[in-house]
């Protein structure tokens, strides 16, 4: 049985987050990630390292021996800071221990049941919710792996069926007319999906979130009053501000703290047409790292109009409402900033303890376990090794990415097979 | 009245293996077939194994059947396919005597004591309770038996089609069972039709040998059956020609006339084996296919093309024949057809292969959605074997995805049913470095032996290759590899420094696709098959061990068993859609349900939930 790992702590509840690992590693995740086990059962203060021996954070762990836990397993718990910072820290570090890996939907119930911690009733209770969940994670993946998600994964599923189509049909249909350069056809996509997995993790950035949390863009149209609005929630005249449309015209960060989170707020150039280079190289600027922001705050200079790039959990506010006398949000006379505040913390707190950070760290826990699947299947090929091998290899590195790209079942690589061959001496 | 444990209806590939498989648990036996001498005929290609269908051969041979002992005799071309490739890829394939292949199916039959051959037709099943109890002839005779057996092939409601032409038949010359096949319709829900084609026959004392290229067998010939060691018969070697433009386009201008295209056929054909019609619309950018042209026996003038099956029109069929390199003169034989038929959706069968309405009834071979001899022999062996356990001869046999090829097969079948003709590949099994063709017999001989399945012979001769096996092993495991016999094998010494034993080199030059030969000389007097599958089963050894640590997690986490009466109405979580699924496909084990397209994580949890809940109650009362 494998160690599995989840966040526990419920949706919403913003402070504290509970980490949850379950399994016959769970004493050495604790051991290594608390320095030691404490006694069963008593809620122990702890100094959480990573492997490295940076600092998480500091917070309490459980442990629960075999027979007396949840799920009737070992288990540990780690209750910290609910920040994305810590919580993805401590996700990496519990990820990064020998036999451990992101519980997939459903897996604690399932072992809770099994341990007859549950009874019927309760896992009928929970069915919807572990529904719900094995969708959202497909579509968090989407959302979580940077903007262009959605192209590239399918790009992904793309690339590594028809490699594995290639490199079926050489197995298995030897005695037929197939291309001679099939090691190029193999290989060509396996590096395309490679280098978007490098890409990705490469997005991991850890220390980074460490130092800065949460990234919070406000965008909007020139002069629709963002910078006005990022010095009233910062407290200080940050960005300078103007009349003029324009004025800011890079992107400028002022580092803040809401609800107990660090966050920088971002204040970028407006949206408009450029007329002179530098002018239109920092609007890219900043609608590059809009996008890249953890949280969109979109403001429309005017009533009924339409924002541009929103995304889901994005705030869309009107601007100026002290002129209009429409209800929004005014950075002059400090209307509706408190209120902005508010929602900001919601989102946070959901970001922070909702499974977002959670399907974060399994994604990239699942990409990385691809990325080493994939890796041996590309220096088998280059080394002109066996291809059954390299047949299994891209085998698993499928599995691993099966929450990410979907199912890839042999009907689909026997399909490509027959639409791209013909096959039948 | 004589009372038989099995009946089997059919004598193609399925209902011999399933015959001789009963037989040899000690079942009272009968085999119902048209004619005797539909006995070890092979309807299309005279070919026997492939990459897949050979592991299956394997498999049955391993399992003490017939299939491979008839293969070597009548091979007269061996050819182990991917050889270049790692064995567990590797596929042996003969060539095989139309002739001999039947003759010795024949007498290997008529040996048997306990199985009777009768000829006939079956039109009616007897079922008295639920249960089957026997079979009604043509003739109006009642045959009585604990079990029956349908293996009735391309037989039901079989319909021939060439051009616009049909005609009701199983196979050209034979009729169709139609009475039977219409009796189903009205016992058993989910039939479909299939199709399948054939190619015309040569007689190849008119083609210009000289003309065309040729293909021959392997130099040191693979056996399919692991109880021989070289052919018994002449071997022969193949032609080898191809299509061009001018075929296609006559090809082209006659599509409209082809049976596939006309309507007449609904049946699905298989994508694997696409009729020539097929390849020049499909693959259009394509000028020229291969054609293979392989003799039928070493008596029979008759040459199979492989690679041009069509439903054409005869006159459309002779012109495009005769626009072939080296088939200018040719002679046609036989026309080809496509052949559509009914088949019984297999998700309706226990793994074992027992029709679920009908306690008794098992089904095998293409009745079953399948296609090839193979396939069809592997499941006569499974449903023969666990006949015989329903009439009282031992135990089920069990074979998972986990053990063998027939294990995957029939999952797949059960789990997922058909949408074209089922056909063995390699691809559809998850544990394939652990399933080989060389190792079918260490994966499964002794588990036939277990359930009375192996003769005696077959039994000493497993014994004593395993202990060979043994024993080499350990002596090349205890021996280190010394600094002086690095330069006598074509090996890079790995620069790590550590010390290697001579099984850690074997394993090496496994995987560097070298020949055991050059560690043979360093190792005198060892017998140099022991040795190389001592380097084949050491090379995949880790492999091995963690798709069986894999395969045991399934097992213990998935492989809780559904009772096949099981009411989905009581999940009340599950939704209607899963729910349909779940009853219709019925799944033995969790892990089958969990395979099925559609149901979900929470669907299985609830699924479990209750299995386990039940099985508490049970034991809670039993106490
Ligand atoms: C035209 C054609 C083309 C084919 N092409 C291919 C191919 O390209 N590749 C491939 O792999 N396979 C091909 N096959 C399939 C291959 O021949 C079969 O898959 C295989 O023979 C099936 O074995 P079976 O035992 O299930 O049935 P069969 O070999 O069909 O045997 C059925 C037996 O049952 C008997 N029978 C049927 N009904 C009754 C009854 N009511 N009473 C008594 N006896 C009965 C028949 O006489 C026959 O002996 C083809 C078959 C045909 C006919």
């Amino acid at each position: 049985m494998e160690t599995i790992v989840a966040l526990a702590t419920a949706r919403g509840r913003a402070g504290v987050a509970v980490v949850r690992v379950s399994g016959p590693e769970a004493f050495s995740v604790c051991e290594s990630i608390a320095g030691r086990v404490p006694t069963e059962r008593v809620a122990t203060l702890a100094r959480l390292q990573d492997a490295d021996g940076a600092l998480i954070d500091h917070g309490l762990v459980l442990v629960f021996g075999e027979g007396r836990s949840f799920t009737g397993e070992p288990v540990c718990e780690f209750q910290v800071h609910g920040s994305v910072a810590v919580v993805s820290a401590l996700i990496r570090a519990c990820l990064s221990v020998e036999g451990v890996r992101a519980a997939n939907a459903g897996e604690f119930t399932r072992r809770a049941f099994l341990a007859g911690r549950m009874d019927l009733t309760e896992v009928e209770a929970l069915a919807d919710l572990i529904d719900a969940e094995t969708e959202a994670q497909r579509r968090q993946a989407l959302r979580v792996l940077d903007g262009s998600a959605g192209r590239m994964i399918a790009q992904w599923r793309e690339d590594l069926l028809q490699a594995s189509a290639m490199l079926e049909a050489a197995l298995d249909f030897a005695d037929e007319e197939l291309p001679d350069d099939l090691t190029t056809h193999v290989l060509e996509p396996l590096f395309r999906v490679q280098a978007g997995f490098a890409e990705q993790l490469q997005g991991r950035r850890s220390a980074e979130i460490v130092r800065d949390g949460f990234e919070i863009a406000i965008v909007g149209p020139v002069n629709a009053g963002k910078s006005t609005l990022l010095n009233a929630l910062a407290g200080r005249e940050a960005a300078i501000t103007s009349e003029r449309a324009g004025t800011t015209r890079d992107v400028i960060e002022v580092r803040m703290e809401i609800a107990g989170h660090a966050v920088t707020l971002i204040d970028t150039a407006g949206l408009r047409e450029a007329t002179d280079e530098i002018e239109k190289l920092g609007i890219d600027r900043g609608i590059e790292r809009a996008q890249a922001a953890d949280l969109r705050v979109h403001l429309l200079a005017a009533p009924g109009e339409t924002p541009v790039g929103v995304r889901g959990g994005d705030i869309v506010l009107l601007s100026k409402a002290d002129i209009w006398g429409l209800p929004g949000v005014s950075g002059k006379t400090g209307e509706g900033i408190a209120a902005l505040i508010r929602s900001i913390e919601g989102s946070l707190a959901q970001r922070v303890t909702g499974s977002e950070v959670f399907s974060r760290e399994r994604h990239f826990d699942q990409i990385e376990r691809a990325g080493n699947h994939l890796g041996h299947a590309i220096s088998t090929l280059e080394r002109g090794g066996p291809w059954e091998l390299v047949g299994d290899d891209l085998r698993q590195t499928l599995r691993s990415l099966d929450g990410i790209v979907g199912r890839v079942d042999v009907e689909d690589v026997l399909g490509r097979i027959f639409s791209s061959f013909c096959i039948g001496k | 009245m004589k009372h038989f444990d099995v009946i089997v209806v059919g004598g193609g590939h399925a209902g011999v293996e399933a015959a001789l498989a009963a037989e040899r648990r000690g079942a009272t036996t009968v085999l119902v077939t048209f004619r005797k001498a539909d006995l070890g005929v092979m309807s299309c290609n005279p070919a026997i194994g492939g990459i897949g269908k050979g592991h299956l051969v394997r498999e049955i041979d391993a399992l003490g059947g017939m299939m491979g002992l008839a293969a070597d005799h009548a091979g007269i071309q061996y050819r182990l396919l991917n050889r270049s490739r790692g064995p567990a890829v590797q596929g042996p394939r003969v060539q095989a005597d139309r002739r001999r292949y039947a003759e010795f199916v024949q007498a290997y039959v008529r040996e048997k004591v306990d199985l009777s051959v009768i000829e006939g037709e079956v039109v009616d099943l007897s079922v008295t309770g639920g249960a089957v109890d026997g079979v009604v002839l043509a003739s109006g005779d009642l045959l009585r038996g604990k079990t029956v057996i349908l293996t009735t092939g391309t037989f039901l409601r079989g319909e021939i089609h060439i051009g616009r032409e049909r005609q009701s038949s199983g196979r050209r010359g034979d009729p169709a069972a139609d009475r039977l096949g219409d009796r189903l319709r009205e016992v058993a829900s989910g039939i479909g039709r299939l199709k399948t084609g054939t190619p015309a026959r040569l007689d190849g004392r008119t083609i210009a040998w000289d003309k065309i290229g040729r293909q021959d067998g392997d130099e040191s010939p693979v056996m399919m059956s692991f109880m021989n060691v070289a052919p018994v018969a002449r071997q022969i070697s193949c032609g080898v020609t191809e299509t061009n433009e001018r075929t296609h386009e006559i090809i082209r201008d006659s599509l409209h006339l082809s049976a596939m295209r006309s309507g007449n056929i609904t049946g699905i054909g298989p994508r694997y084996c696409p009729s020539v019609e097929d390849k020049v619309t499909r693959f259009a950018e394509k000028i020229s296919h291969n054609v293979f042209l392989e003799p039928e026996g070493l008596e029979s003038p008759t040459v199979y093309p492989n690679g041009i099956s069509t439903s054409l029109p005869r006159d459309v069929q002779e012109a495009f024949i005769k626009s072939i390199r080296g088939l200018e003169q040719v002679e046609i034989q036989q026309f080809g057809y496509a052949i559509e038929y009914d088949f019984i959706d297999p998700r309706s069968l226990t793994p074992h292969l027992e029709f679920q309405p009908i306690t008794g009834l098992f089904l095998a071979g293409q009745i079953n959605g399948t296609t090839g001899y193979e396939e069809a022999g592997a499941q006569g062996l499974l449903a023969g074997a666990n006949a015989a356990a329903r009439a009282g001869r031992g135990d089920l046999l069990p074979l998972s995805r986990f053990d063998s090829y027939v294990g995957v097969m029939v999952d797949d079948l059960t789990s997922k049913g058909v949408t074209e003709p089922y056909r063995m590949f390699t691809s559809r099994a998850e544990y394939r470095l652990s399933l080989r063709a060389d190792n079918a017999d260490q994966r499964l001989t002794a588990l036939a032996e277990q359930h009375g399945l192996v003769s005696s012979g077959r039994r000493i001769q497993f014994e004593r290759k395993m202990k060979h096996l043994r024993d080499l092993r350990s002596q090349l495991d205890a021996q280190d590899f010394g600094v002086s016999d690095w330069a006598k094998v074509p090996l890079v010494r790995p620069k790590d420094g550590r010390r290697r034993s001579y099984l850690d080199v074997a394993a090496l030059i496994q995987s560097e696709h070298g020949t055991v030969e050059a560690l043979a000389s360093v190792l005198p007097g060892v017998d140099r098959s022991v040795l190389s599958q001592v380097a084949i089963d050491a090379f995949y050894a880790p492999y091995v061990d963690r798709q069986a640590a894999e395969a045991k997690k399934i097992s213990t986490e998935e492989g809780l068993e559904i009772p096949p009466e099981f009411d989905y109405s009581i999940l009340p979580s599950l939704s209607a859609e899963v729910r349909a699924k779940l009853t219709s496909s019925r799944p033995t084990t969790i892990a089958a349900a969990a395979r099925i397209e559609g149901v979900t994580p929470a669907a299985v949890v609830s699924l479990l939930a209750h299995l386990h809940t039940e099985k508490r109650a049970r034991r809670a009362k039993q106490a």
